[in-house]
């Protein structure tokens, strides 16, 4: 029975130290830009091979839904019936009350809906998400996924962002449809409009354009709720701080990001519409 | 038995886990520093070491959750940092990991627990035969009775059973155990170690036993590896490792049996 002993020349060999390339704030948000596009990266490539975990795809989307139907349905209806009472006087001004409903419908289909959709659900999921994959990252269950032979990235990341993206642009159409009975419930009550006359003057100068610009900035707004949140979450550090953390950075995150995607989407679809 | 393999030797065909040389350091901190153990075919082995000196690092090496900055490891013969998703996957399938605390998945019951493993691994399976792998896995760790409950409402000694069970409805031919009496009871921390050796004898598995606590090492090591500094410095029987004058390892195993503790 013999001690191994280290040499003294491995012993005290000096560690070269890691200094940073231009300021250690600068380092790291450029090392942060290259995690998250190459997080994004392994989404695009994960997605296309299988297993697709349908049935966990499913479960997802019905928590996404449940999740914030109760708070969607609220807000929208409180919307419309607020944007409703709000723009009435300055049409009122010039005699032109009977412009309501187009004018609620444009606001709500255009840019309210999709916006008030995002917001809500980036709050209520993101956190969510980021709260729940951090807390796994932190005790250990994504890598005990990863030693029993399951793709982490495909069981819990994919699937989570699979369904927000296809579950905020239907929650969208569901605000919209809110807003416009809130707001309807408002004119009829005020100026006695009938259901078929709301409608038909709402839809009057509603393009397809207008729906399909909003369902794909939808998409858009769902799709990044649901990565960064999960980034946030797959990448919490340890303790229980960092799961506070993560969900804390996905909300933030999300929201900012959609705010600068709204703007960007805005513009290439008023290009589109002048072109 | 008690012998030190030569350092950075060739790598050991007949081992089951060979380590080679391994190091691993995070930022400046060296956690290991050149690292060589070999578990035969139905052996236990035991590392033993302080908080913090890296023996949980090791073990996630050996499966590849992390990857060493120098060194070698093979598992049944194949270099582990080199192997490709799918087939790292199937070695993967062959090693039970047990988690320092657990790692339950816990928006999942007991049985889900199970059942989640065992259907993402093997196909074809009919309802009659997962309940029964469940059963007897859970009959293995002596927690029949705890299909149902959720992982929040169980103990820390049932939560390190089931995280065992977990792994053994995979049936490992090797078994990794990281810190399994950390934290628990003398007799809760006497039961996993009988659990450990019934399977050993059950199962035939080889087995690396993570651990500070030397009641655990004496009952389920064949041999014991003394990690320090990272390096096993002293491998052999239990008696053989702690017949020494180094004070390093004396106070080791003076301060384990004077004074129970768990941190
Ligand atoms: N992913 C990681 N990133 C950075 N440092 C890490 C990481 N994993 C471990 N470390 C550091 O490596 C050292 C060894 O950690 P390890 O978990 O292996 O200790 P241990 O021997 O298992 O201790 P314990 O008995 O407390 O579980 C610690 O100082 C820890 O901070
Ligand atoms: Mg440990």
């Amino acid at each position: 029975m013999e001690t191994i002993t280290p040499t003294a020349a491995e012993a005290s060999a000096p560690k070269p130290r890691r200094t940073s390339v231009i300021t250690p704030g600068v380092d790291a948000f450029a090392i942060g830009m290259s995690d998250g596009a190459s997080f994004l990266k392994r989404f695009f490539v994960e997605s296309l091979w299988r297993p697709f975990h349908v049935r966990e795809i499913i479960k997802q989307c019905y928590e996404v839904g449940y999740r914030s139907l109760p708070l969607i349905t609220l807000t929208g209806f409180v919307t419309g019936i607020v944007f409703t009472k709000q723009s009435r006087p300055s049409l009122a001004a010039f005699g032109a009350t009977s412009w309501l409903p187009s004018l609620i419908t444009i606001a709500l289909i255009r840019s309210l809906a999709p916006l008030v959709t995002a917001l809500i659900c980036a709050g209520k999921v993101g956190s969510n998400i980021g709260a729940e994959l951090g807390s796994m990252k932190v005790t250990e269950q994504i890598e005990a996924m990863e030693v029993s032979a399951i793709n982490p990235f495909k069981y819990l990341v994919v699937t989570r962002t699979i369904a927000t993206t296809l579950m905020v642009p239907t929650l969208m159409l569901y605000c919209s449809f809110v807003g416009m009975a809130g707001s309807y419930l408002n004119v009829h009550g005020k100026e006695g409009t009938s259901l078929a006359k709301f409608l038909k003057a709402g839809f009057a100068n509603i393009s397809f354009l207008d729906v399909e610009s909003s369902v794909t900035k939808s998409f858009v707004f769902g799709f990044t709720i649901g990565i960064i949140s999960c980034y946030k979450g797959y990448n919490a550090t340890s303790g229980t701080q960092g799961v506070g953390k993560a969900a804390n950075a996905s909300v933030v995150m999300s929201m900012f990001v959609i705010f600068i995607e709204e703007m960007l989407i805005v513009q290439i679809i008023n290009w589109i519409r002048n072109w | 038995m008690a012998l030190n393999p030569p350092p950075s030797a060739e790598v050991d065909p007949n081992a089951v886990i060979s380590i080679r040389g391994l190091t691993k350091s995070f930022g400046d901190l060296d956690v290991l520093r050149g690292v060589d153990l070999d578990v035969q075919k139905a052996e236990n082995v035991v590392v033993l070491g302080r908080s913090g000196s890296g023996k949980s690092v090791l073990i996630k090496i050996v499966v590849g959750l992390l990857v060493q900055d120098a060194g070698d490891v093979t598992v049944f013969g194949q270099h582990v940092h080199q192997l490709k998703r799918k087939d790292l996957d199937g070695m993967r399938r062959r090693v039970g990991f047990s988690f320092q605390h657990s790692a339950l998945y816990d928006s999942m019951n007991v049985e889900q627990n199970l059942e989640f493993p065992l259907r993402m691994n093997t196909k074809g399976l009919s309802q009659g035969e997962v309940h029964d792998r469940i059963r007897d896995a859970l009959e293995a760790v002596g927690l029949a009775g705890s299909l149902k409950q959720m992982p929040s409402e169980l103990s820390g000694g049932q939560r390190k059973r089931i995280g065992i069970a977990r792994t053994l409805i995979l049936r490992p031919e090797i078994m990794l155990y990281d810190e399994p009496t950390a934290g628990l009871d003398p007799i809760t921390s006497g039961e996993i170690n009988d659990l450990i050796n019934q399977v050993q004898e059950n199962y035939h598995t080889s087995s690396i036993i993570i651990t500070h606590d030397l009641t655990c090492a004496r009952h389920t090591g064949d041999r014991v590896a003394m990690l320090l500094d990272g390096r096993v410095l002293r491998i052999g029987s239990f008696d053989d490792v702690f017949d020494t004058d180094d004070p390093r390892i004396k106070s080791f195993h003076d301060y384990n049996f004077t004074r129970r503790d768990s941190p």
